[in-house]
């Protein structure tokens, strides 16, 4: 028995390793990232350090602009000033601008600093300016997290909400909800006649139906949409036929459009309904429905009263599997959609490779892991721990 | 359940149209790849294999094609081997906590890949894993490797492990049982598993989309950078043999299941 589990263990030990190297740190390291502060303690330790005493009333003492003055100057020579610069424009628009020209002005200016800095800015001379920076020392900041839900801390503590036209994020999520929510909708009421009409099928056919249905579950996610891509372009099939049936007169932009975003995440997203309300609903003993008819019930009251519970655990796994996967999805909506019609996803990206902010990367990329733990919760409770299964997208 | 004529017709119809939605992309984009000029139009006006010709002269997208089988080869190995043997010891093993185990070891399969992609980025620049091809095969790892653990659970659980006894009874050890009776008893979900391991890899996007510097565009990647340069049948030819690719997955992952099947009743 022990040897068994000693073997057991050894067989376990090298993926557990690989996924928590992998995977699991990686995770963790860039969740923390969400609230993480290092930039300002990384460039600028000994100003946090003259600000930590300051109580923050009127402005801080004089060795605080002094190592403010120095720390700006050394670390504009060694070419590390554009973290800390772009973490404290981002509180601040503006900032970025007031480290760069005091860091360039380092070298000319003078003790009393107090007196020099706000000659050269009159920012240095504002409290905000100072409080900003002293919050800013670390480790931990709610900034991000704040941020993508279109608040920030207010001035004299608490929390308010950003200016109405730096608002973004609340309508970004509440967009990334409502075309999940739409396209599971339209997937459920899609899946379902298939899913029954497949399972009702006599034998050769059900089994040719179902591969028709695995046929786009096992090609790529990106090859898909490629095709809505090149579908739906202007002088593309979709268009054409349009036309030569009189439906339209002149082609339409449709990539580029909410409606091509729906369209192409109905279709990739699809056989992920259909498979798993197939498999409950080919199981299910017709006992049940014999026995409701016997008892006088018609064809209404028995699909409405008798098949439809029945046949819902796998409504619900497979509604669970679509929003799931739309939520994160990201391939569909970058080819076929326009600018209003990314998802969070779009915008985790976008913080990652434009931006270069990290923190609002991290940030989106909790909330949307909340998201997603918030579905697989609540298929769990509704199914009754059916767990859902996972699929390629 | 049974309804009336209409109903059953009209249920017919519905399902029709709605497989005929989900295969027709695939469709006119093969047929748009045969295409001699470079209008996509349908039907096609002729047949030729133009751009076929053009994707094997090109030097970006043979490189893609090589990264992407490299990849997803490598990638299968680690994760045929490591994801059997996982499950195989979560099959074994007598202590608590299986199914939390489990759960850690299939969470990558429900956590959005963006999020995935992002958190990789992070760490693996930090240890200058990003662009390169290992990096790219431990990220891929790591995303297909649950499917391999799942497959071969499932598999497991028609596994007589009478026999093991059998054998450890007649003189074998815990090791020579495994190679000897266990693979071979289990190796129709092994399969499988490696084949949506390669499959994953092959069609993986996203991570890719981060990890890979140029020198490891893989073909999804390719296309990505394609479609966003000029739209040009070659694209279509590249997603044709993905497609392809796919389609043969999807067949011997049927006949592996077919074949599980029989065993399971026998």
């Amino acid at each position: 028995m022990r040897r068994t589990n000693w073997l057991a263990a050894l067989l376990i030990a090298p993926l557990m390793l690989l996924i928590l190297g992998s995977f699991l740190l990686p995770v963790g390291f860039a969740l923390f990232t969400a609230v993480a502060d290092r930039e300002v303690a990384a460039t600028l330790p000994r100003t946090r350090a003259a600000l930590a005493a300051w109580d923050g009333v009127g402005l801080p003492p004089e060795p605080a602009f002094a190592a403010m003055a120095q720390e700006l100057g050394q670390a504009l020579e060694d070419r590390r000033i554009g973290d800390m610069a772009q973490r404290l424009n981002f509180e601040r628009t503006g900032m970025r601008g007031l480290l760069l020209r005091t860091a360039r002005a380092a070298g000319r200016l003078e003790a009393p600093y107090a007196a020099s800095m706000v000659a050269l800015d009159a920012r240095w001379g504002e409290g905000d300016t100072w409080l900003l920076v002293q919050r800013a020392g670390g480790p931990v900041t709610p900034l991000y997290l704040l941020r993508a839900m279109d608040l920030q801390r207010a001035p004299g503590g608490g929390v308010q909400a950003v200016a109405a036209e730096e608002a973004l994020y609340r309508q970004l999520f509440w967009r990334t909800l409502g075309i999940s929510l739409a396209v599971t909708a339209l997937c459920v009421l899609l899946a379902y006649p298939v899913a029954y009409t497949i399972a009702k099928l006599s034998a050769p056919w059900s089994a040719v139906a179902l591969m028709l249905v695995l046929i786009p579950f096992w090609s790529s996610v990106l090859v898909r949409s490629t095709a809505w891509f090149v579908l739906l372009q202007r002088e593309g099939p979709v268009n054409q036929a349009m036309m030569a049936l009189g439906l339209i007169d002149a082609p339409v932009q449709v990539v580029g459009t909410r409606i091509a975003v729906v369209v192409a995440l109905v279709h990739v997203l699809l056989p992920f309904a259909v498979l798993p309300m197939h498999s409950v609903m080919k199981r299910l003993d017709g006992i049940y429905l014999r026995a409701a008819a016997s008892l006088g019930a018609n064809g209404v009251q028995r699909f409405l009263r008798v098949y439809l519970p029945m046949s819902m655990p796998g409504v619900l796994a497979g509604a669970a599997m679509v929003f799931l996967l739309a939520v994160g999805m990201y391939t569909a909506p970058a080819l076929v959609g326009g600018d209003r019609d990314q998802m969070v996803a779009w915008f985790i990206a976008y913080f990652m490779n434009r931006e270069v902010n990290w923190g609002m990367a991290a940030a989106l990329s909790a909330y949307l892991l909340a998201m997603t733990g918030a579905a697989i919760g609540l298929a769990r409770v509704l199914t009754g721990g059916v767990a859902t299964i996972g699929g390629r997208a | 359940m049974r309804e009336g004529p209409v109903a059953r017709r009209l249920l017919r119809l519905v399902t029709a149209l709605v497989l005929a939605f989900l295969l027709a992309p695939m469709v006119a984009v093969i047929l748009l790849s045969f295409s001699p000029t470079e209008l996509l139009a349908l039907p096609p006006r002729g047949f030729s294999l133009r751009w076929y010709g053009e994707l094997l002269d090109s030097a970006r997208w043979m490189l893609a094609m090589k990264n992407s089988f490299v990849v997803a080869g490598a990638t299968t190995v680690v994760a045929t081997l490591l994801g059997t043997a996982a499950a195989v010891g979560l099959q074994l093993g007598r202590f608590r906590g299986k199914a939390v185990l489990v759960t850690i070891l299939t969470l990558p399969m429900v956590t959005p890949y963006i999020v995935t992609a992002a958190a990789m980025f992070f760490a693996y620049s930090l240890v200058g894993l990003t662009g390169s091809l290992p990096g790219l095969v431990l990220a891929h790892t790591v995303v297909a490797v649950p499917f391999v653990v799942v497959s071969v659970l499932a598999t497991l659980q028609t596994f007589d492990a009478t026999l093991l006894r059998a054998a450890a009874s007649l003189g074998a050890s815990p090791a020579t049982a495994l190679i000897r009776i266990v693979v071979p008893n289990i190796w129709p979900g092994i399969a499988a598993g490696a084949i949506f391991a390669f499959a994953t890899s092959l069609d993986e996007f996203v991570i890719t989309l981060f990890m890979a510097g140029p020198g490891q565009f893989t073909l999804p990647r390719q296309m990505y950078a394609s479609v966003r340069e000029f739209l040009s049948p070659t694209i279509l030819a590249a997603a044709t043999m993905l497609f392809l690719c796919s389609l043969l997955f999807l067949l011997v992952s049927e006949a592996l299941r077919v074949r599980a099947e029989r065993r399971g009743r026998a």
